[in-house]
C-alpha cells in the first residue's frame, strides 16, 4: 500500500493536473478571503470555505479523472492485478495519495485565519470546523470521482460523467422543489428508485436473481409501509434526496455549526465508494 | 511447481479456454504455442491471477491463486502482452516502485534492481522516461520488472512480438539465460521461437491443450514416417502398381500430370536411404524413369499445422454435439489427456481423409 501511495504521489508531483487543482482551490480561497474578510471586514472565516463547494464541480473531475482510467488505458492495471497486494490496499493507497494532494491547498488555506488573527478578531473555532467540513466534503466527492474513473478507460469520459454527477448532486435539492411532495408521489418515486437500484445491481453483477430480489423486496417494503401509514410518505422523497445531497449537508458548517452526523455521513460515502471502486476493479478480473 | 487443473474461461457463450490441465515442473523453459486467439493470453492471465477462471484451479507452489493470492503471486513474475510501464516514470523509478509493491525488503531493493537491470541490459536507459523507450527496451524493462522479488516462475506473454530480428535474438538469449535460474513459461504463435528456446512445448488450440511434450518427441511421434515425393515418367496407374508391389510403403497422395505423375509415399521405416534405393531400383526394373525424388521428415511446423487443423475439423464436426453438455464433457476428457500418441492417431485419421 505504501508503494502504491508513494508512486501515486510521485505521479501527481510530476503531473500538471495536481498543480492546476491546487492553484484552482487557492485562487478561489484567496478571492473569497479578500472579499469577505479583507473587503467586508467579516470576522467569520467560515464564509470562505462555505462559499467554495461549487468549485468541486470542476476540481474533483480534474483530480480524479485519471486515477484509474489511465491505468486501464496504459494497461498498467495488469501489473496491479498481478502484484501480491490486495485490490483494497491498492485502491486505498491511491485514494490516500489523492487526499494528500487535496490536503496541501487545504493546509495552506488553514494558515489564513491565523494570519488574519494578527490584524484583528477571527472566530478560529468555526473557521477550522468549517475547513474540516470542507475537506471531508471534498474527500467524499473524490471517492465518488474515483469510482467513476474506474468505470471507463477514457479520462475525458470519466471527467464528463464525474462533472455531470457533481452537477446533479449540487442542484439536487433545487430540482427536488419541482417534484410533487404528496405521499402518493413520494411512494411512486421510491418504487421507481428501488427499480433503478435493481437495474444497477443487474448491470454490475449480471445476476438477474439478485437484482430482481432486491427490487422486489424494497418495493414490497415501500408498498406495505405506505398502506399502513401513508402520512409518513408526505414529502419523504424530497427528504431522502436532501439527505443524499453531499453539498447540501455541508451547509451547517457554513453556518458555523459543527455537525458530527454530517462527518459520519461523509465517511460512510467514502467507505461505500471505495468499496464500489474495489468491486469495479475486481469485476474486471472476473469478466 | 505450477498445477493447472480443468481450467476453464467462458465469455458469454464462447469458451476461450476449456478444461485445460497440465503441470509445470521446476527449472525448465516451457513454450505455449498456439495460433492467434487460441487462449494463450487468457490462460496466462488466469495463471497469474489477473483474470478469474470460470472453473478449475491454478496452484503455484501449492498455493491456490484465488484463495492465497499474495503467497502465490510472490512466486511469479509476469510480463503481460503489453509491458505495463508507467510512461512518466524512468525505468529506475519504475523498478523501484514494483520492487516496493512486491514487498521486497528495503535493503535488498538496490541489489535486486541492479541484478534485474544487468540481466536485461537496461542500465543504459535507466534515467530515460519509459514513454521515450524503444519497443525492445520497453520489453526488457517489462522483463526486469518480472524478475524483481526473485520469483521462481517467470511468465512471459509473447515477449518478442513487435521486435526487430536482432532484438528477437537478444530477447531469446535473455530467456535462455533466465531459464538457468528460473522456470520460464513463454507464449508465442511463432513456432521457430518456441522450438529455439523451449524444452517443453504445450500446443493450445481453441482453448484446448492438444499436445504437451518436448520438441524432439513431438517431431518424432509425428514423423515416425518419412515422406517421399516422387515424380515418375509414366502414367499414374503404372506408378501405383510399382509402388504397391513394394513392402512398407503407403500412398499418401497421387496426382496425374501431362505424361507424368506425382506420388507421395510414406513409410514407417527408419532407414530413409534404403527406402529410396529400393524405390529407385524398383522403378528402373520396370523401365520407368524417376524424374525427381525428395524425402522429407515432418517438422514441428507440420505437427503444429496438423494438430491445429485437425482440431478445427473436429470442432466443426462437434458443433451439433456441443449442444448437449454430456457429450461435450466426454470430448473434453479425450482432449485434455491428449498425448502425442493421441495426436499421432489423429494424424493417421487425417491421412485417411486424404
Amino acid at each position: 500500500m505504501r508503494a502504491i501511495y508513494k508512486n501515486e504521489l510521485r505521479s501527481y508531483a510530476t503531473n500538471v493536473t495536481a498543480y492546476v487543482f491546487g492553484a484552482f482551490i487557492l485562487l478561489f480561497a484567496g478571492i473569497y478571503t479578500f472579499v469577505y474578510n479583507l473587503g467586508h471586514q467579516v470576522v467569520n472565516f467560515e464564509y470562505v470555505p462555505g462559499s467554495m463547494p461549487y468549485i468541486f464541480l470542476v476540481a474533483v473531475p480534474i483530480l480524479t479523472m485519471k486515477v484509474i482510467a489511465e491505468e486501464r488505458k496504459q494497461r498498467t492495471d495488469q501489473l496491479l492485478y498481478s502484484l501480491p497486494v490486495s485490490m483494497t490496499k491498492i485502491i486505498t493507497g491511491k485514494y490516500l495519495a489523492m487526499l494528500t494532494v487535496f490536503a496541501v491547498p487545504n493546509l495552506i488555506i488553514c494558515t489564513y485565519p491565523l494570519i488574519l488573527k494578527q490584524y484583528g478578531h477571527v472566530n478560529l473555532l468555526t473557521s477550522y470546523s468549517s475547513m474540516l467540513g470542507f475537506f471531508c466534503l471534498g474527500a467524499a466527492l473524490m471517492a465518488v470521482g474515483m469510482f467513476i474513473s474506474s468505470l471507463t478507460e477514457s479520462q475525458p469520459v470519466a471527467a464528463g460523467i464525474c462533472f455531470i454527477t457533481m452537477l446533479v448532486n449540487y442542484y439536487l435539492s433545487s430540482l427536488m422543489s419541482f417534484v410533487s411532495g404528496t405521499a402518493k408521489a413520494s411512494m411512486q418515486a421510491l418504487v421507481v428508485s428501488a427499480l433503478v437500484i435493481g437495474a444497477l445491481i443487474y448491470i454490475m453483477t449480471k445476476s438477474a436473481e439478485a437484482a430482481l430480489g432486491v427490487a422486489v423486496v424494497l418495493d414490497a417494503i415501500i408498498v406495505i409501509t405506505y398502506r399502513m401509514d401513508s402520512s409518513k410518505y408526505e414529502g419523504l422523497m424530497a427528504k431522502v434526496i436532501d439527505k443524499l445531497c453531499l453539498f447540501d449537508r455541508f451547509h451547517s458548517f457554513y453556518e458555523g455549526r459543527f455537525d458530527l452526523t454530517v462527518l459520519i455521513f461523509y465517511a460512510t460515502v467514502i467507505g461505500v465508494f471505495l468499496f464500489l471502486t474495489v468491486q469495479s476493479m475486481e469485476k474486471r478480473r472476473w469478466s | 511447481m505450477i498445477e493447472v487443473r480443468n481450467l476453464t474461461k467462458i465469455y458469454g457463450d464462447h469458451a476461450a479456454v476449456s478444461d485445460l490441465t497440465f503441470t509445470i515442473e521446476k527449472g525448465q523453459i516451457y513454450g505455449f504455442l498456439g495460433p492467434n486467439g487460441a487462449g494463450k493470453s487468457t490462460t496466462m492471465n488466469m495463471m497469474t491471477g489477473c483474470l478469474a477462471a470460470t472453473g478449475g484451479e491454478v496452484r503455484i507452489g501449492g498455493y491456490d491463486i484465488v484463495e492465497q493470492p499474495s503467497q502465490a503471486k510472490k512466486l511469479i513474475g509476469y510480463l503481460p502482452e503489453i509491458p505495463p510501464l508507467y510512461p512518466d516514470l524512468t525505468p529506475a523509478e519504475y523498478l523501484r516502485f514494483v520492487a516496493e509493491a512486491k514487498g521486497v525488503a528495503k535493503k535488498d531493493i538496490p541489489a535486486q534492481i541492479a541484478h534485474a537491470m544487468e540481466v536485461t541490459q537496461t542500465f543504459d536507459v535507466k534515467d530515460r522516461l519509459c514513454k521515450n523507450l524503444s519497443k525492445g527496451y520497453k520489453q526488457r524493462v517489462g522483463i526486469a520488472q518480472a524478475l524483481l522479488g526473485d520469483p521462481e516462475v517467470i511468465i512471459l506473454d509473447e515477449p518478442t512480438v513487435g521486435l526487430d530480428p536482432k532484438q528477437i535474438i537478444e530477447i531469446r538469449d535473455l530467456i535462455r539465460q533466465l531459464g538457468k535460474d528460473h522456470t520460464v513459461i513463454l507464449s508465442s504463435h511463432i513456432l521457430s521461437e518456441v522450438q529455439a528456446v523451449c524444452q517443453t512445448i504445450l500446443i493450445i488450440n481453441r482453448g484446448k491443450l492438444v499436445a504437451c511434450d518436448t520438441a524432439e518427441n513431438l517431431e518424432n511421434f509425428f514423423s515416425g514416417k518419412f515422406r517421399l515425393e516422387l515424380s515418375c515418367d509414366c502414367s499414374l496407374g503404372k506408378a501405383l502398381s510399382i509402388a504397391e508391389g513394394m513392402q512398407d510403403l503407403q500412398v499418401a497422395d497421387k496426382k496425374e500430370g501431362e505424361g507424368k505423375c506425382l506420388l507421395t509415399l510414406t513409410t514407417d521405416r527408419e532407414d530413409a536411404d534404403d527406402v529410396c534405393r529400393e524405390i529407385f531400383f524398383a522403378f528402373s526394373k520396370a523401365g520407368t524413369a524417376l524424374l525427381a525424388m525428395k524425402s522429407s521428415k515432418a517438422t514441428l511446423e507440420d505437427v503444429f499445422m496438423k494438430l491445429t487443423n485437425s482440431e478445427e475439423e473436429a470442432a466443426a464436426e462437434e458443433i451439433p454435439a456441443e449442444e448437449t453438455a454430456g457429450e461435450e464433457a466426454l470430448a473434453d476428457v479425450s482432449v485434455q489427456e491428449a498425448t502425442p500418441a493421441d495426436a499421432a492417431e489423429k494424424e493417421t485419421e487425417d491421412e485417411s481423409h486424404l
